[in-house]
């Protein structure tokens, strides 16, 4: 289980942007969240991808309390939870070629080894051909970079995925072939999913459950800032 | 190097042959930001001669009568604002690589009319709209035309461009507003310059009220005129841009992605504030990757694929019955999660290496040995094998 209690999280301790969210996502479950734009809902997906420490509020990941985020969460516990981020510019360094953009986390967690084999077997998975491995971000467009983005949130073979606007800068082909890729790993190893999101005719076709951000956080609904 | 297909006129046509391209580009002006087409890589342009424009022949014998007035006209069938001929943009790379990012384009905007230029990111939509402001960076070549009223755009130079046209004739509203807003100035500030820039009106009190007026017909609230770009959400950046982009009383607007990163709600009220512009007989081209945002807003689409357009046709019949007809367009319009949510196979071709036939035969389940020839726009589409057409009882219907 990825267990979210009474996280309230922000940048400013006196304005916090999420109050009091409460979401349960189960093995294997695809919950899509919904909300407007700046309602703060990339930020609970910060936190629950142990990216953000929350002002208060308890995260719990497979049973155990989460008490260490960021570069100070145990390696097993960092390595369970792939990411995808909205802007594949923003979140892919640019002096990478692709293929060590994919590699990179086998690398960081001293499975050098086993990169070429995994990268070219995940590089099949979302469609990216061997000439596009060898080049770097700039020299790529935004789908096929979102897509080697994919493959990296993939590459540690995580059991929770948080897709954060994964689709938001992407045409209509490639957001339903890079959905196909998450639901197909999810189908073959049982990972849960949180996707985030404000297309709701697609957060409604890719998961099994949607809830909205004004479910998720009922206190700040009764009482606006 | 690799080369593109070209049977250079090879048709008799009555074309004027193929301006030579080192007159009609123009280095990228400093002042004005366009997003910078993404192929474009600084160098020197050293390439070799004109670009051949091709298939000059059957494209023209189609949508035919080239310059006649309201010939590809839209609906209201009046003289086009803007008539796009056989334009094409090439790029040209250091190590003699050419960069073919749009070819043979062929469009007309009436006004009161949109047209949506809808396709995958990459296949030279926003070059495209680089080229009719004049906007390319200095290793790009032009070929074709691009009249606005009597004034080509391709060959007019920096100063006709910057004194008449950007601003005045064409009013751009910009991918992101956020990044097109002078971080430093308040909305106000920047309206009111813009205004004075473009009326040449100097009296304080004149300009505050025209700016605030501005603001007014975007629907920008006028309480938020004192506020910096940061202080703005998504949405209100996006209106004060718009706002700047209708001073000038363009009778063309030229909106690249504006819909890109704002969640549905912005999306739809973005969309119909564009539609109200238009239909204040104003003519819009309108660049998307968005369906839905084109289906809600266009008149007409076109979809581009790998620099060309494969298919030009009504909206209603495009999103309605009985569909579009080039199998990419069908493609992408079961892509989306509200139809089958089905990808289309492959990735688009590389825009410096293109093949000699139909560029996405490789992805097409319909392709036979036919499509390693160029299909000619015939028809509304260029396809060997397209959906059959709308028939008469469809149209009566």
């Amino acid at each position: 289980m990825l267990e979210l209690h009474a996280i309230t999280a922000g940048y400013d301790r006196r304005a916090p942007v999420v109050r009091d969210a409460n979401l349960t996502v189960a093995p294997g479950e695809a919950v899509g969240l919904l909300g407007p734009s700046g309602c703060g809902k990339s930020t609970l997906a910060r936190v629950a991808a142990l990216l953000h420490r929350p002002d208060s509020g308890r995260v719990v990941l497979d049973g155990t309390p989460v008490h260490r985020y960021r570069h100070r969460a145990p390696r097993a516990r960092r390595t369970a939870i792939g990411v995808v981020f909205q802007q594949p510019r923003l979140s892919a360094d640019p002096r990478l070629r692709l293929a060590d953009l994919i590699a990179e986390p086998l690398r960081a967690t001293g499975r050098r080894a086993s990169a070429p084999a995994r990268v070219a077997e995940l590089a099949d998975t979302v469609g990216l051909t061997p000439d596009l491995l060898t080049r770097r971000p700039h020299e790529v467009s935004d789908g096929q970079l979102q897509r080697a983005c994919v493959a990296r949130a993939l590459v540690l073979r995580p059991r929770w995925l948080i897709c954060d606007e994964m689709t938001a800068m992407l045409d209509a082909s490639t957001t339903a072939a890079l959905v196909r890729v998450v639901e197909d790993y999810r189908t073959a190893t049982g990972a849960g999913l949180l996707a985030v999101g404000h297309d709701q005719t697609l957060i409604d076709r890719w998961c099994d459950r949607t809830v909205h951000w004004d479910t998720v956080t009922p206190a700040a609904a009764k009482t606006p800032a | 190097m690799t080369e593109r297909p070209s049977t250079p006129t090879s048709g008799t046509t009555t074309e004027p042959p193929p301006e030579p391209p080192a007159t009609a580009t123009t280095p990228a002006a400093g002042t004005e930001r366009v997003p910078a087409p993404g192929a474009a890589e600084s160098g020197a342009v050293t390439g070799p001669g004109p670009v051949p424009v091709s298939e000059t022949g059957e494209a023209g014998a189609v949508t035919g009568h080239l310059p006649a007035p309201a010939a590809a006209a839209g609906p209201a069938g009046r003289a086009p604002v803007l008539s796009v001929r056989e334009l094409s943009v090439r790029f040209l790379l250091p190590g003699g690589r050419r960069i073919a990012a749009v070819t043979d384009a062929h469009f007309d905007v009436a006004p009161g009319e949109c047209l949506a230029l809808i396709g995958e990111s990459g296949c030279g939509k926003s070059v495209l709209a680089s080229a009719l402001l004049g906007l390319l960076p200095a290793n790009a070549q032009t070929a074709g035309s691009a009249h606005l009223g009597d004034l080509d755009l391709l060959t007019a130079g920096e100063r006709t461009l910057a004194r008449t046209v950007r601003g005045r004739r064409i009013g751009l509203i910009p991918q992101s507003p956020a990044a097109h807003l002078t971080p430093v100035r308040t909305i106000r500030s920047q309206m009111e310059e813009t205004v004075a820039q473009l009326t040449g009106e100097r009296n304080r009190s004149t300009l505050r009220t025209a700016a605030e007026q501005a603001a007014g017909r975007a629907g920008f609230p006028l309480d938020h005129l004192d506020r910096h770009p940061h202080e703005l959400s998504g949405g209100l950046a996006q209106r004060a841009a718009t706002a700047l982009a209708l001073i000038g009383d363009a009778p063309l607007l030229l909106a690249d992605e504006p819909t890109t990163g704002l969640d549905r709600d912005l999306v739809d009220r973005t969309v119909d504030e564009l539609r109200r512009h238009v239909d204040a007989d104003r003519a819009l081209l309108i660049i998307t990757h968005d369906l839905a945002a084109a289906e809600r807003v266009a008149d007409r689409v076109a979809v581009m694929y790998a620099g060309r357009i494969v298919e030009i046709t009504g909206a209603d019949a495009f999103f309605g019955a009985p569909g579009p007809r080039h199998p990419y367009s069908r493609g992408l319009l079961e892509a989306l999660p509200d139809r089958s949510f089905t990808p289309i196979p492959g990735l688009p071709p590389e825009l410096g290496s293109l093949p000699d036939g139909c560029a996405f035969a490789p992805r097409c389940d319909r392709a036979t040995g036919i499509c390693a020839t160029l299909p000619p726009l015939t028809d509304s589409v260029a396809c060997h094998h397209p959906a059959p057409a709308r028939t008469p009882e469809d149209l009566r219907a």
